[in-house]
C-alpha cells in the first residue's frame, strides 16, 4: 500500500475534498470561503485591535477579557476561528507567545505565522533561553523586566497587546496601526515609533 | 474545578511510550508543579478528537510555571504560562 505521505499533495487535497463534500462535513463553498477568510487575514488586523486599545481604555479592558469578543466588535471575523486571548505587556513584564507542540497562531487577527514561528529553533529556545532569543530579535529588555512566555498548547490563540512606545502621544489610531508589526504581536519585537 | 492560585503538579505520565496517541501537554512539564491562573472554559478533549472518537469536554486551565523549577539557570521572576486540561493536573 502506497503511504499517504508518497501520494501527490494535489491529488491527496482532490480526494478530500470530494470526501469532505460527499460526507456532509464541509461543501466546496464552505471550503471556498474559509480559505478566503484566512488569505484576507494579515497583522494589519491585529495592529488595528492593538491601536484602538491604545487610544480607548474601555475597549482595552475588553480586549483582556475577551479577544474574540473584542475582535468581532472591531470587525473582525471569528467565526469558525480558535478563541482569542490576548495578553498585554507592562513596564515590568514582556508577553512572548510561543507553541512548542506545533504552530498555533494566531491566524484570525495576524493571518500566516512568519516562516521561523514554526521552526524547532523557536519553539525550543523561546521558553529555554527567552532572552537569548529576544535578543537574536534585536529585542533587549530592561535588566529588571521580567518575561512571561505563553506557550499556547490547546484550544486557544494568543496575540500580545504591546506597549505603546514613548513619541506617540496624540497620534490618531490609523497612524498607530501603522507602526505595529506581526512581531510586536508575537513578542519577539517591541514597538518602534 | 480548580480554583485560582491551586498548586497543582503536572502528571508524570507518558502515554507516547505506550502507543499511538495525541497529547497537548508538553513533554517539558511532565511531572513539574505550578499554579493554576484560571479556567480558561470546557473544550473537547483532543486526545480522543485526533482519533475521532467521541470527545468529553474537559476543563481547560491557564497554569503558571516557575522556569527555574524546569531549568534551575533560568531568570527568576520569569514565568512559562500554558494551557492544560484538567485530567493532567494533580494536587501538588
Amino acid at each position: 500500500m502506497t503511504a499517504l505521505t508518497d501520494i501527490d499533495g494535489d491529488r491527496l487535497l482532490a480526494a478530500l475534498r470530494t470526501l469532505l463534500a460527499a460526507k456532509g462535513i464541509a461543501s466546496p463553498e464552505e471550503i471556498a470561503e474559509r480559505i478566503a477568510i484566512t488569505d484576507a487575514a494579515s497583522p494589519a488586523l491585529g495592529a488595528k485591535l492593538v491601536a484602538r486599545a491604545w487610544c480607548d481604555d474601555a475597549f482595552r479592558a475588553r480586549l483582556l477579557a475577551d479577544g474574540t469578543r473584542a475582535a468581532e466588535e472591531a470587525g473582525i471575523v471569528m467565526r469558525g476561528a480558535p478563541p482569542l486571548g490576548v495578553m498585554e505587556c507592562t513596564p515590568s513584564v514582556h508577553t512572548l507567545i510561543v507553541c512548542t507542540l506545533c504552530s498555533c497562531y494566531p491566524r484570525a487577527v495576524l493571518g500566516y505565522p512568519p516562516f521561523w514561528y514554526k521552526s524547532a529553533a523557536y519553539r525550543a529556545r523561546a521558553v529555554r533561553d527567552p532572552r537569548g532569543l529576544l535578543a537574536e530579535f534585536g529585542t533587549v529588555l530592561p535588566e529588571a523586566t521580567r518575561i512571561r512566555v505563553i506557550d499556547s498548547t490547546a484550544d486557544y490563540r494568543w496575540m500580545v497587546l504591546p506597549l505603546r512606545p514613548a513619541g506617540t502621544e496624540g497620534w490618531a489610531e490609523d497612524r498607530l496601526a501603522a507602526i505595529v508589526r506581526a512581531g510586536d504581536m508575537i513578542g519577539v519585537t517591541q514597538v518602534r515609533a | 474545578m480548580l480554583a485560582p492560585g491551586t498548586r497543582i503538579k503536572v502528571r508524570d505520565d507518558w502515554p507516547e511510550a505506550r502507543g499511538p496517541c495525541h497529547i497537548r501537554t508538553p513533554h517539558f512539564l511532565r511531572g513539574k508543579a505550578g499554579t493554576v491562573l484560571r479556567h480558561l472554559g470546557d473544550f473537547p478533549n483532543p486526545e480522543d478528537l485526533a482519533f475521532a472518537r467521541p470527545a468529553a469536554r474537559l476543563p481547560l486551565y491557564h497554569v503558571r510555571f516557575d522556569p527555574a523549577t524546569i531549568w534551575p539557570d533560568s531568570r527568576a521572576g520569569d514565568e512559562i504560562v500554558v494551557e492544560l486540561f484538567g485530567p493532567w493536573l494533580v494536587a501538588a
